[in-house]
Parts: C-alpha cells; sequence; structure tokens
C-alpha cells in the first residue's frame, strides 16, 4: 500500500475518511462544489490546518517525514496556477532549488516538449501565456522529480479540448513511465465516464 | 549674534497659528474630517517639544554619560513602540523592532564616535540619535507594510511554492527583497533631491543659526551616510526577521486578519 489514509478529519469539512491508494492506481474523485473534495486533497498534500487521523506513506506515518520531503512525494497540482516568478523558466527551477540540486535544462526541455511548448517559452514571461499555457506549465512543475503520488485538482477545468488531451496525455504517460498513483478530483463528466475508481465526496464524506 | 538670527518672538508665533488654521480650514472646507486629527497633533507636539526643550537643556548641561544614554534609550524605546503601533494587526512584534532599530542605529553610532566625526557628547549624540531612529523607523513601517500586502497579493503563488516542497524562506521568494527595497526607496529618494529641492534640517538649521555654509554641508553628508546605512540595517533586519512570522509551523501561510 503506497497511500493508507484512516479516520481522517478536517473541522467542519470532511469527516472519517478512509482510504488506500496503490502505485499505478489512478482514483477519480467528484461530488458537489463546497463538499470538501480540494480540502481533502490539500489535508493528504500536508497543506491543510486542522487535520485529524493518520496518512501513511509507503508504510510511514506522514508526521514522520520532513514536510519538504513529504511535499516532493505526493505533489499537489493546483486548480488554475498562477505561476510564480517572472518567466516559465522560474517555475521549473523550482523543483531544483527545493531539493537543491543543479537546474537540469535538458529535463526542463523534455518536459516543454511534451506538453506542445517549444523550447524558447522557457524565457517566455508568464504574463504573456494563456490559461491553458499556464495550467501546462503548473502540471509540470510537479513532474519534473516525477512525484509517487500526483494529486489534480479540477486541473483541466476551463481548458478546451485540445489542452485537456495534451494535459491528460502528459498525466497518463508519467504514470506509465513512473508508476504514480494518481488522485483527480473533477467535474468534467467525460472524466468521470472513463474512471476506473471513481469516488464521490459529499458533505464531508467519502462514497464508493 | 547667533541667537539674533534664530530669534522667533511670542508674537510672532502665535501670529503663525494662522497657518494651522488655514490646513483646519481645508479639512473643513473639502470634509477630510482631519480637523480634531490635526488639532490633537498641533497640541501634542507644542506639549512635547516644550518638555523636550527643558529636558533637552537639562542633559546638555549635566553632560553625564548615564544620563545621555537614558535619553537616547528613551528615544530608541519610543520610535520601537510609535514602529510597533503602525503596523496594524500584523505579526510583528515590538522586540523585531526595537533590535531592527538598535541594530540600524547603534552600528551607525558606533561608527560616527568611532570615526572622530562626533563628538560622545549629549548636544551631538542625542540630536544624531533622534535623526537616525526616525528615518530607521519610518523605513521599518515601510518594510512592515510592504510584507503585508506582498503577503497578501502573492498568496496562490507562495502556496505553489509551498505545494511543491519550498519551505518557509524559499516560498516567500522576492518578498523580503522587495520589501527591503520599498524600505530603502524613499531614503534614497530624498538623497537624490538633496541641495535641489530639500534644504535638509541640518544644514538648514546650522546656516540659520550663523555656521559657513561650507562647515554645515560637512554635517549634511554625514547625516546622509548615517540614514543610509541604518535604514539599510533596520530594513534588512526588519524583513529577515519577520517573513517567518506569516507562516505556521505547518509550512502555511498564515495571514494576519486586519484590525
Amino acid at each position: 500500500m503506497l497511500l493508507e489514509v484512516k479516520n481522517l478529519s478536517v473541522d467542519p469539512i470532511l469527516a472519517g475518511i478512509n482510504l488506500t491508494v496503490n502505485q499505478d492506481d489512478w482514483l477519480t474523485i467528484t461530488g458537489p462544489s463546497g463538499g470538501g473534495k480540494s480540502t481533502l486533497l490539500r489535508a493528504l498534500a500536508r497543506l491543510q490546518d486542522g487535520v485529524r487521523g493518520q496518512i501513511d506513506l509507503a508504510g510511514k506515518s506522514a508526521s514522520d517525514y520532513d514536510l519538504s520531503t513529504y511535499r516532493q512525494q505526493v505533489s499537489y497540482a493546483v486548480q488554475s496556477a498562477s505561476l510564480f516568478g517572472h518567466t516559465v523558466r522560474n517555475n521549473l527551477d523550482l523543483p531544483f532549488q527545493v531539493r537543491q540540486v543543479p537546474v537540469n535544462l535538458d529535463r526542463q526541455l523534455e518536459l516543454l516538449e511534451k506538453v506542445d511548448l517549444p523550447s524558447d517559452y522557457l524565457d517566455k514571461p508568464i504574463t504573456d501565456l494563456s490559461g491553458g499555457q499556464r495550467q501546462r506549465v503548473g502540471l509540470l512543475r510537479n513532474l519534473v522529480f516525477p512525484p509517487q503520488v500526483l494529486l489534480l485538482d479540477e486541473i483541466t477545468t476551463g481548458l478546451d479540448a485540445q489542452t485537456k488531451e495534451v494535459v491528460w496525455r502528459l498525466v497518463k504517460m508519467s504514470q506509465t513511465d513512473h508508476h504514480l498513483a494518481i488522485i483527480s478530483v473533477t467535474h468534467d463528466s467525460q472524466e468521470i465516464a472513463a474512471a476506473n475508481r471513481l469516488l464521490t465526496v459529499k458533505e464531508g464524506h467519502l462514497d464508493d | 549674534m547667533i541667537n539674533k538670527t534664530v530669534e522667533i518672538s511670542n508674537w510672532s508665533l502665535v501670529l503663525s497659528f494662522a497657518m494651522v488654521v488655514i490646513s483646519l480650514l481645508i479639512s473643513y472646507q473639502q470634509k477630510l474630517g482631519l480637523e480634531k486629527e490635526t488639532i490633537i497633533s498641533v497640541v501634542r507636539a507644542i506639549v512635547q517639544l516644550i518638555i523636550v526643550a527643558y529636558i533637552l537643556r537639562f542633559v546638555f548641561r549635566v553632560d553625564d554619560f548615564w544620563l545621555t544614554s537614558a535619553m537616547m534609550a528613551i528615544i530608541l524605546w519610543n520610535a520601537s513602540r510609535n514602529g510597533e503601533k503602525r503596523a496594524d494587526g500584523v505579526p510583528h512584534s515590538l522586540r523585531t523592532t526595537f533590535v531592527a532599530l538598535l541594530l540600524g542605529g547603534g552600528v551607525t553610532l558606533a561608527i560616527l564616535v568611532f570615526s572622530g566625526a562626533i563628538k560622545p557628547v549629549p548636544w551631538q549624540l542625542v540630536p544624531i540619535t533622534g535623526m537616525v531612529m526616525n528615518t530607521a523607523m519610518i523605513a521599518i513601517d515601510l518594510v512592515y507594510r510592504s510584507l503585508d500586502q506582498m503577503f497578501v497579493d502573492q498568496q496562490e503563488q507562495v502556496f505553489e511554492r509551498l505545494a511543491l516542497g519550498a519551505d518557509p524562506k524559499l516560498a516567500t521568494g522576492d518578498i523580503i527583497k522587495n520589501a527591503v527595497k520599498f524600505g530603502m526607496q524613499p531614503t534614497i529618494d530624498s538623497i537624490k533631491t538633496l541641495g535641489l529641492v530639500s534644504l535638509p534640517g541640518t544644514m538648514s538649521g546650522l546656516i540659520m543659526a550663523g555656521v559657513e555654509p561650507v562647515l554645515a554641508i560637512k554635517y549634511q553628508i554625514m547625516v546622509t551616510f548615517m540614514i543610509l546605512s541604518s535604514t539599510a540595517l533596520s530594513s534588512v533586519y526588519a524583513a529577515y526577521a519577520t517573513y517567518r512570522k506569516y507562516f505556521n509551523k505547518n509550512w502555511l501561510l498564515e495571514l494576519p486578519s486586519p484590525k
């Protein structure tokens, strides 16, 4: 078991959540707005205050990892990424800075290519990017170093069909290559229809 | 001769009160609602200045090391309190402001005294402490305000960095650097126009008192150096000591709710 969640609560949003995810799993979570889906993902990523219950990652309690290491391994991709710094490069450099290793330019270019962005986009000011381009760069940050668990918070909301295609292709490819466990929150009917394991978060509870 | 040049008769002072009336009239006519605050601040200033004048005369006459030190400590304390008060609902303790001022002012004063630029006598130490503390206090205040503003404006960006595993320092990004810049900018701007627009206090005072302009300018140059170093040191310290307070133990942003 890669990620095991027991009796997780976030007052007053979530209560008694139990969940297990393995390598190569793809879990789709849906449910009404304000039902606690984002809070659940943030709690799993240790990006939420006031979380009670037990989370284990690879057989070890989440609290036994240092925060940085844990968040690197359980990587949360935000809904509508706003991007930081000035350029795309600033965003793709951060994962290297976090790990205190030299920036690998080839890796950055390889990733840009995977989401159909030309290499000169590396120095593109983030203010010049379209919403879809931002979202793609946002997701690349989570994949520069593939995590063990990837949490996707409605990452394709508001994207056109073609961009959605590019994003999902990247996610699927990363899963195949690196055996990621993926938990994806979505409202998209197509994604819900295609889900192989679908859960619903409703009024703070998780239902099969 | 010197006293004659700078003497203001009580009668002229009373007449000059007309200038306060002008500002009150403007506030009333433009419905600025500043009348009460203006009157209170003018009365406060008059009372404070009278008291300070007598205290200064006493301190200068007695010329005692401990008394002078106490006077400087009081200035430092007042500046710290004021700096803290201006930072509405912000997680900066009195201690940060105090240490920032002590560092900025202390280092600057030490350089001035040891280089022989000023003599360790009360009539030089006390006014210069006042000047250093005042500019440093304004700079620290600007640092706090800009930290607040930037953490609010950039909370999404900070969150995205945290989500990627950044620690609070890395997640803060350019905010610290920009806050220090904001703190120092007004000082640098005012230095640019020195002599062109502003004939600053020290220099004007000395010239009005009959001192040769060339001598007066030496003092002004020294004061300029002095406020540069004190704002730089105080701003840097205040920014670095404060940014961490915007994060809780879970490495999540915790923005202060405005009072």
